[in-house]
């Protein structure tokens, strides 16, 4: 993986050196024999990704195939992982679904026999999108592969047609550990010509005209911010990446480090360079060991090249990488806070009226932004703004990475363009809810967002729109709910969320999360009462109006839009004592249709508190003064014979 | 933890009290936790005060005061894992291993925690033990998992 790359050890010292690299990374994206490549990002590792690895592997030793077998990020399409994708000279290149350690050795007899195991295949790919060439990269076809029509193009299935991938560029289509594989896609070559041909000032003139705004959840004019720290007074200068990547349900800032970590290194260079600093951190969550891997490995690649460290590319320009491992606190992810964390205090977030761009880190100019945004600057640098901002809305340019996750047929880390609607994003690319169930919302935005309900599916995403909604587009995470989510129980679960990861500094985050917590808590038990709706909403304000940083100023967020569109929930818990989508346990009852049940005991042995009474041939019972209603029988029950009122 | 083990853990950062959540972050690899005398110890030796030191350690929810488990279980409680079901694999495995979240068993086999997001939310539920993460999960699943692990 990587190590075979015979420009190790040699430094890159001008374009002929990166033409040379990028040529051997071409022989090994693109080499004259098979090449299997499974996706091992850790969506695909725990899909089963390392055991279909290994079998292929064992398969291809133990046939002394001539195969080359490689390791790449993630190509997006979650769901049908593990994926693995066959590259042949004169065939298609073709992506394989829902692998298995059986499929892939018998994929490897299928190979060796010129076959196309079409019933397996997601897609076929016949040209790649190359942003740093004019043409896109057709593969040569050899004459006489007609049954390969049988599968679908990849621009023509549903989850990928829609989207355009920028900040996903390389990811699924590299090796993650080889810098070669990044040069060969046009990797570095920018960063070649902002060395040499540009001016400081040039790029983040280029950066402001391209309409570039931080991809981390604020949305702040990329372009602005270097501009400022630029400007900034300061002996020293700091540029940061922030990997801490805290709202659940959001992964593309892994899924890119994982995938594609030269992107950010890249980028970080650029900025770097534009600004002035000559030092910059990669503050990543712990949690993402093997984010933390491959950036690790990408910034030792860069160093022994020379594309990172002293006099890079021969340009005079010296810039250094550190990478930072976050201690699992969600609040961190704030600028100031990450900073604090960076110095080795505790992440506690301090008030902005001097910004971090004029005093950051260790009280210097520090120019902060978000892995998605470092991975875009190269392109954007290549390409020109003029180029992109063509894409994208009025006030929200270019492409936005979403995690399309929760009850939504396609699960997946997806590209679009700025301003798709929200029922394009979840009925087109999602292809809809599944088991024919009802949609009900979508919450963007992480704990600081909302939920947005079926009346406005019509919108169209971007950073604007979507908080004129009482959401906001946070870091991407799109979370599909459908009838059979409690939205009650949803404020619920991000205010408790948010209550454990205030930093405690504000009274009114520390303590108004609390009682915010407290009273949702009520309500989905049964313990609601008239006027809670208007003292949620108060607390709100005040949690809102008093809090230092965003986690507070955003935190009442999923109380107010639940309440704002699901008022009749609400109300149905506190004075019904009902929970219309029978998720809230409490204000349910179980019991067991003595039609339906076939008296297969099953329930009753794993019952955890013998609740359920029955023997064989003799229709089971709840006993209710037991049963601690904890669901586990209706999840047992092979004919779904237990029902819930 | 052994004087020189601690040693070359503070080597490697060069002594800095900027590198303290890495350093204790490294104890706690080889550890298991953070024992008191070794936090005692970083902070003599950086030369900065304990109560910083602890400040730290008690601010970051990944360190713990306390030895856990040969095994450390993470439900994932990230939000498309919530909307699946998490809640319910979380309540069956406290009740399985008898421990809050949080939680070590009596026998230091199982501690019990929880983690916002892992980032394979296509596969919720998910629970990592140790390293390993493990996906489309239910309680009765994520309850047959333990008996893997001794």
């Amino acid at each position: 993986m990587g190590d075979d790359g015979k420009g190790d050890g040699m430094k890159v010292r001008g374009l002929e050196d990166l033409k040379k690299l990028r040529e051997e990374g071409l022989t090994r994206i693109y080499p004259d024999q098979v090449k299997i490549t499974v996706g091992m990002a850790t969506c695909g590792i725990s899909a089963g990704a390392n055991r279909v690895y290994e079998a292929i592997r064992e398969g291809i030793e133990k046939e002394k195939l001539s195969i080359i077998l490689a390791k790449s990020g993630c190509l997006g399409f979650c769901q049908r992982e593990p994926l693995v994708d066959v590259w042949r000279p004169g065939f298609p290149r073709i992506i394989y679904e829902e692998m298995t350690p059986e499929k892939g050795v018998e994929l490897l007899g299928e190979i060796f026999n010129g076959g196309l195991k079409k019933e397996w295949a997601l897609c076929r790919m016949e040209e790649e999108v190359l942003f740093f060439e004019d043409e896109p990269l057709r593969y040569k076809i050899e004459s006489g592969l007609e049954d390969r029509d049988a599968i679908p193009l990849y621009q023509d299935v549903g989850f990928y047609r829609k989207q355009l991938k920028i900040a996903l560029r390389n990811c699924g289509y590299i090796d993650p550990e080889s810098i070669e594989d990044y040069i060969a896609r046009g990797g570095y070559f920018t960063l070649y010509k902002v060395l040499n041909e540009m001016k400081p000032e040039e790029i983040i003139e280029e950066a402001k005209r391209s309409g570039l705004r931080g991809r981390g959840g604020a949305g702040f004019p990329t372009g602005r911010k270097w501009e400022s720290c630029r400007r900034a007074e300061g002996d020293k200068r700091y540029v940061v990446c922030n990997a801490d990547e805290g709202d659940p349900g959001a992964y593309m800032d892994r899924s890119v480090l994982e995938g594609d970590p030269h992107s950010v290194l890249e980028g970080m260079l650029i900025g770097a360079y534009a600004i002035g600093a000559h030092e910059g951190y990669i503050y990543v969550r712990n949690e993402y060991p093997l984010a933390v891997k491959n950036m690790g490995t990408a910034i030792k690649k860069a160093e022994e090249m020379g594309l990172l460290g002293e006099d890079i590319l021969g340009s005079g320009f010296d810039f250094t990488i550190k990478i930072n491992r976050g201690g699992g606190a969600f609040v961190a992810g704030e600028s100031t806070a990450l900073m604090a964390s960076i110095e080795g205090y505790v992440a506690e977030p301090r008030a902005k009226h001097i910004h971090t761009v004029e005093s950051g880190l260790w009280d210097r100019p520090t120019n902060l932004n978000n892995v998605e945004t470092w991975a875009n600057v190269p392109v954007i640098v290549e390409k020109g703004a003029d180029w992109y901002n063509k894409i994208g809305t009025e006030g929200s340019k270019g492409t936005k990475i979403f995690s399309l996750v929760g009850k939504i047929n396609n699960t997946g880390l997806i590209e679009v363009p700025m301003g798709m609607t929200l029922r394009e994003v979840i009925y087109d690319i999602g292809e809809g809810i599944p088991e024919g169930k009802q949609f009900k919302a979508v919450q963007t935005g992480g704990p600081s967002g909302g939920c947005i309900p079926d009346k406005l599916l019509d919108l169209p995403v971007d950073f604007d729109e979507l908080t004129k909604v009482g959401s906001m587009m946070g870091s991407g995470g799109m979370i599909v709910m459908d009838e059979s989510t409690c939205m009650v129980d949803v404020a619920k679960y991000f205010t408790d969320f948010l209550k454990d990861e205030s930093c405690g500094k504000c009274t009114s985050c520390r303590d108004g999360t609390l009682r915010m917590y407290e009273i949702l808590d009520n309500i989905t038990k049964g313990k609601g009462k008239e006027g809670d709706i208007e003292l949620l909403e108060e607390l709100a304000w005040v949690t809102a109006e008093a809090s230092l940083c965003a986690l507070g100023q955003t935190a009442p967020n999923p109380v107010l839009s639940t309440i704002r569109y699901f008022r009749d929930e609400y109300e149905a818990h506190i004075r019904d004592k009902k929970c219309p989508a029978k998720v809230c346990n409490e204000l349910l009852t179980f019991t067991i249709d003595p039609e339906a049940c076939i008296a297969c005991l099953k329930c009753k042995k794993l019952c955890p508190v013998e609740a359920i009474t029955g023997e064989k041939k003799v229709p089971h019972e709840i006993d209710q003064s037991i049963c601690i209603k904890c669901g586990t029988c209706r999840e047992v029950c092979p004919v779904d014979a237990v029902r819930v009122e | 933890m052994k004087k020189a083990q601690l040693e070359k853990i503070l080597k490697r950062y060069d002594y800095q009290d900027s590198d303290l959540l890495a350093i204790l972050q490294d104890v706690q690899t080889q550890e298991n936790y953070l024992p008191r005398k070794t936090l005692e110890e970083v902070a003599e030796r950086l030369a900065i005060p304990l109560a910083r030191v602890y400040k730290l350690a008690t601010f970051y929810r990944t360190f713990s005061l306390t030895p856990r488990g040969r095994h450390l279980i993470n439900v994932c409680l990230g939000t498309a894992c919530h909307v699946r079901g998490a809640t319910m694999v979380l309540e069956r495995l406290k009740r399985d291993l008898g421990v809050k979240a949080g939680g070590t068993t009596k026998d230091l086999r199982f501690t019990l925690d929880t983690v916002r997001c892992i980032g394979c939310c296509s596969l919720g539920p998910v629970v990592v033990i140790n390293e390993e993460i493990f996906g489309k999960l239910n309680q009765e699943k994520a309850a047959k998992l333990l008996k893997e692990y001794n």
